[in-house]
């Protein structure tokens, strides 16, 4: 099987059943998405395919048939995403384990939306959870992001 | 350590200072001890750590100061805060500062991070060992300089001689050189008002990698030849293994089962693979099994009691009278809820052990390992790597065991990750308790005349302490639980009202139904929800506004009521009793509620006006708005500062509204998200934060004191909307619909 991440073509040796989230992590050693619940639950394994937020801990890797974008695609520290630069400018995380999926999935968000209101940003994240209790960072990050790309 | 500490200076040349943190200082139980006559009182942080612990700083060539510090991030930003207090009393950037990550084989043992002591406890021995390196500094200058130290500056890492331009940077200073100093008792410290670091909102050292998905966190490290692991816990809860087929598994390639006693796991080269073994592995389990229990009050309070003990005692409590109030109040089992199961990554091979961990007292989880293992403790390693956030006592101790009998029964590196399921089903609970109250007012009705309480808690506290009965791997393969000390019931159970007649009565009770430990705010979260609760209670009797009946109580600290004036302006507190504006139209009630505490009775002094909505049909309750006013000393990082308390608001509004764990005689039921709820973006209520800042005041702890008022205030706030008094969390939909129907 070849899928495509960040850019790059990959020959994964995973079985079609295994979820992208393993193939990303364990073969590609990509670290951000994170495995939180492997039930589609709460997010923190999120990446973008065809433009849109999924989740990849239940998404068999036979499925991917088009380019997957992880954090780690989205910017760098030389060349930020504007989510990235801002969920920095508002120190939007604690723990952090949530913050690559709630990175990836305004990104998402931003494509759809270029500026969406506090309705739109929390609709869109109702699905990523959060435990340290980062909320009100992460809905001001996102607005701030908006305002930057827009 | 010592050994540590000089190969460091060997490898760099340099200042370093040794310095002693007081191990008391991180005891987690409050100053006034909780001890059961039955059970010995132990240090519940410190164990048997000695009586002082060696940390030390160092100052290299290349001007970078290095701290041991023993402490470990826990996701709240404490060693940036550490560096701020360091670079201030250095003179150096703050970007110069790195502050370690904990690991047995360099590390001093400073017990347990917890009990939001790491900055309280550790900032003042931190601040003298820096003053101690720049008079070391200035000492090298003077010699260098030829002149004394009294002509000399020191700012950003230089030192220059007053009145003419020769100036040296530190590093310029102390290469070659190797001076080993200690703090004396009289090393003086800079004034707070010359502080330029401390207090200003430094960014996070660790988001940057966080945010672009390379932060170094445990779930992530890989080691070569790793294998996977995953684990299959008894089901029901205590069941005896019997059987494992293994030709149910047969299709899967290099799997391998471990057994020993309950204690099963399997181990494959893939990490997808061990989760297939994991579940389609067929056991057969014999008895085991919980109590059936029906309504969690009873159920508490029918765990034996192990001792029995008067917090506070004074006065005359015996008659309260005719018109006293009395209240029940229930808090449930709660569950950590990390978004990351915990893990654990273990290299036991050669009668050798390295383990890594996001424990938060690596030299307690080592010598637990060690008996697990049966390797002396020297040949057992931990060190520390962040984690998912941590919140108290949760599974990562317990994953550190399974992956070190994994990894000893294959003799090769083991990760293991717990699912889902198994975070939610095995990790620690936050215990449940009942707490009783009554009490009465004085004869013109506006005082609190006489007040009794009973609090019945097992102990917040189960952590291995070294032991490895207290391990779940222990469990599994027969090791008795070992004696626990009683730990954190009280805390707050004693409010710090001013009352003449008044008694505290700790019942101290057996690990209940569900194995409970540490979860933030220990006991004060529960306690200060039925204190405060009551408190309103008692108001509303003495027909009082919320907030002056407990100023009335609080007369002899002025901080306290200072803190209170601040609320009452950020939050445009109007006075007047509560439930005196009931709407009684249906649709929505509004309401707004009001609660204080100084935690642990000397810590943080914090306090909650809240906001709610009501909807009266459906019985769901939105917070609005949480206005928290917050005192705990000299402020460090107010960016980080409000990170943590709105943190500790959002957890605890969660907490209230929406969590308890569900069990039935299997064990456990709320094992996905779906069944055990937390908040999400549209339920989070607005945070706005009045921060007390005083310079001249010692640091305080600021990691758990706000979430002990959201509760009651959220609880306030509904009684006032629609005059119905909740007395159990969660305050669910179900639940308010229920009360409301009822009046």
């Amino acid at each position: 099987m070849r899928i495509t991440v960040n850019g790059k073509a990959h020959d994964v040796r995973a079985t079609p059943e295994t979820p992208l989230l393993y193939v990303l992590r364990d073969e590609l050693e990509l670290d951000g998405p994170k495995f939180g619940c492997g039930l589609a639950q709460c997010g923190a394994c999120t990446v973008i395919v065809k433009g849109r937020a999924v989740r990849s801990c239940v998404l068999p890797v036979a499925s991917v048939d088009s380019p997957v974008t992880t954090v780690e695609g989205l910017g760098t520290p030389a060349h930020p995403h504007p989510v990235q630069r801002a969920f920095i400018a508002e120190q939007a995380a604690q723990c952090g384990y949530c913050t690559s999926g709630m990175v990836v999935a305004a990104a998402a968000l931003l494509e759809q939306h270029h500026a969406p209101t506090d309705a739109q940003i929390h609709q869109a994240l109702e699905g990523n959870l959060c435990r340290c209790g980062s909320h009100l960072r992460i809905t001001r990050a996102v607005r701030r992001a908006a305002g930057e790309s827009a | 350590m010592i050994l540590a500490r000089r190969d460091f200076l060997a490898r760099t040349g340099g200042i370093v200072v040794a310095f002693a943190i007081p191990a008391a200082a991180f005891a987690q139980t409050s100053p006034t001890k909780p001890a059961g006559p039955s059970v010995p009182e132990t240090n519940p942080l410190g164990g048997s750590a000695p009586s002082n612990v060696d940390a030390w700083l160092a100052l290299d060539r290349n001007g970078i100061v290095t701290v041991r510090f023993g402490k470990v991030e826990l996701g709240t930003g404490i060693a940036t805060a550490i560096s701020q207090i360091v670079a201030d009393e250095l003179d150096v950037p703050v970007t110069s500062v790195k502050v370690s990550e904990a690991d047995t084989s360099d590390t001093p043992d400073q017990g347990y991070t917890a009990g939001s002591a790491s900055l309280s406890a550790g900032a003042i021995p931190v601040r003298q060992a820096a003053a101690e390196a720049r008079l070391a500094v200035l000492d090298l200058a003077a010699t260098h300089f030829g002149v004394s130290t009294d002509q000399l500056t020191t700012a950003d890492g230089a030192v220059t001689v007053r009145g003419d331009n020769r100036r040296a940077t530190y590093a310029q200073l102390v290469d070659g050189q190797t001076l080993h100093r200690s703090i004396a008792a009289a090393t003086k410290v800079k004034d707070p008002d010359n502080y330029r670091v401390v207090g200003k909102s430094i960014p996070r050292v660790d988001l940057p990698g966080k945010v672009y998905g390379s932060f170094p966190y445990l779930q992530n490290m890989r080691m070569p030849g790793m294998l996977h692991g995953r684990v299959i816990r008894p089901s029901p809860v205590g069941a005896t293994l019997v059987s494992v087929d293994e030709k149910s598994i047969a299709g899967l390639p290099g799997v391998r089962i471990v057994k020993r006693d309950a204690f099963l796991g399997v181990v494959a080269p893939s990490e997808w693979t061990a989760i297939q073994a994991m579940r389609r592995l067929k056991v057969t389990w014999t008895g085991g099994g919980l109590e059936p229990v029906t309504d969690i009050a009873q159920a508490v309070r029918s765990v034996p009691m192990i001792s029995e003990r008067a917090v506070v005692n004074t006065g005359d409590v015996s008659t309260l009278g005719k018109d006293a109030l009395s209240a029940t109040y229930v808090w449930p089992y709660q569950t950590h809820g990390s978004i990351g199961p915990s893990c654990g990554i273990a290299d036991v091979r050669n009668g050798k052990a390295t383990i890594w961990s996001s424990t938060q007292g690596i030299f307690f989880l080592r010598s637990a390992i060690a008996t697990l293992l049966a390797l002396p403790n020297s040949a057992v390693r931990v060190r520390y790597a962040e984690g998912s956030g941590c919140y108290g006592h949760n599974g990562s101790d317990d994953a550190a065991a399974d992956a070190a009998l994994l990894s000893q029964a294959v003799g090769a590196p083991v990760r293991v990750q717990w699912m889902r399921e198994q975070e939610h089903g095995w990790d620690p609970k936050g215990p449940a308790m009942v707490l009783s109250h009554s009490a009465a007012l004085d004869a013109a009705g506006q005082r609190i005349a006489t007040w009794r309480s009973d609090v019945w808690s097992p102990s917040h506290s189960t952590r291995p302490q070294g032991d490895v009965g207290n391990l779940l791997a222990g469990k599994l393969i027969n090791v008795p639980a070992a004696k626990i000390a009683f730990v954190g019931g009280d805390r707050d159970a004693k409010v710090n009202y001013q009352i003449p007649n008044y008694r505290v009565t700790m019942h101290n009770l057996r690990d209940g139904f569900l194995h409970s430990s540490a979860m933030r705010g220990l006991g004060g979260t529960q306690n200060t929800f039925a204190n405060e609760s009551f408190m309103d209670e008692l108001a509303a009797a003495a027909k009082a506004d919320p907030l002056a009946f407990r100023r009335a109580h609080l007369a002899n600290d002025a901080r306290a009521l200072d803190l209170l004036a601040a609320l009452a302006k950020l939050g445009a507190w109007q006075a007047r009793p509560a439930a005196a504006n009931i709407d009684p139209s249906p649709g929505t009630a509004r309401g707004r509620g009001l609660s204080f505490v100084r935690y642990e009775n000397t810590e943080a002094y914090v306090a909650c006006i809240a906001d709610v909505l009501v909807d009266r049909k459906t019985g769901n309750v939105r917070v609005e708005k949480l206005a928290i006013a917050h005192d705990c000393g000299l402020i460090v990082n107010p960016n980080g500062l409000r990170n943590q308390i709105e943190g500790n608001a959002i957890q605890a509004t969660s907490r209230t509204l929406k969590e308890s764990v569900a069990f039935n005689t299997s064990g456990v039921t709320s094992l996905d998200w779906h069944s055990y709820p937390i908040v999400r973006f549209s339920e989070v209520p607005d945070v706005q934060i009045v921060l007390i800042d005083r310079p001249h005041e010692p640091i305080l702890g600021a990691g758990e004191a706000t979430t002990t008022v959201i509760a009651p205030a959220i609880g306030n706030a509904i009684h006032d909307a629609t005059g119905i008094r909740l007395r159990e969390v969660p305050f669910t939909a179900n639940r308010v619909a229920a009360a409301l129907r009822s009046v």
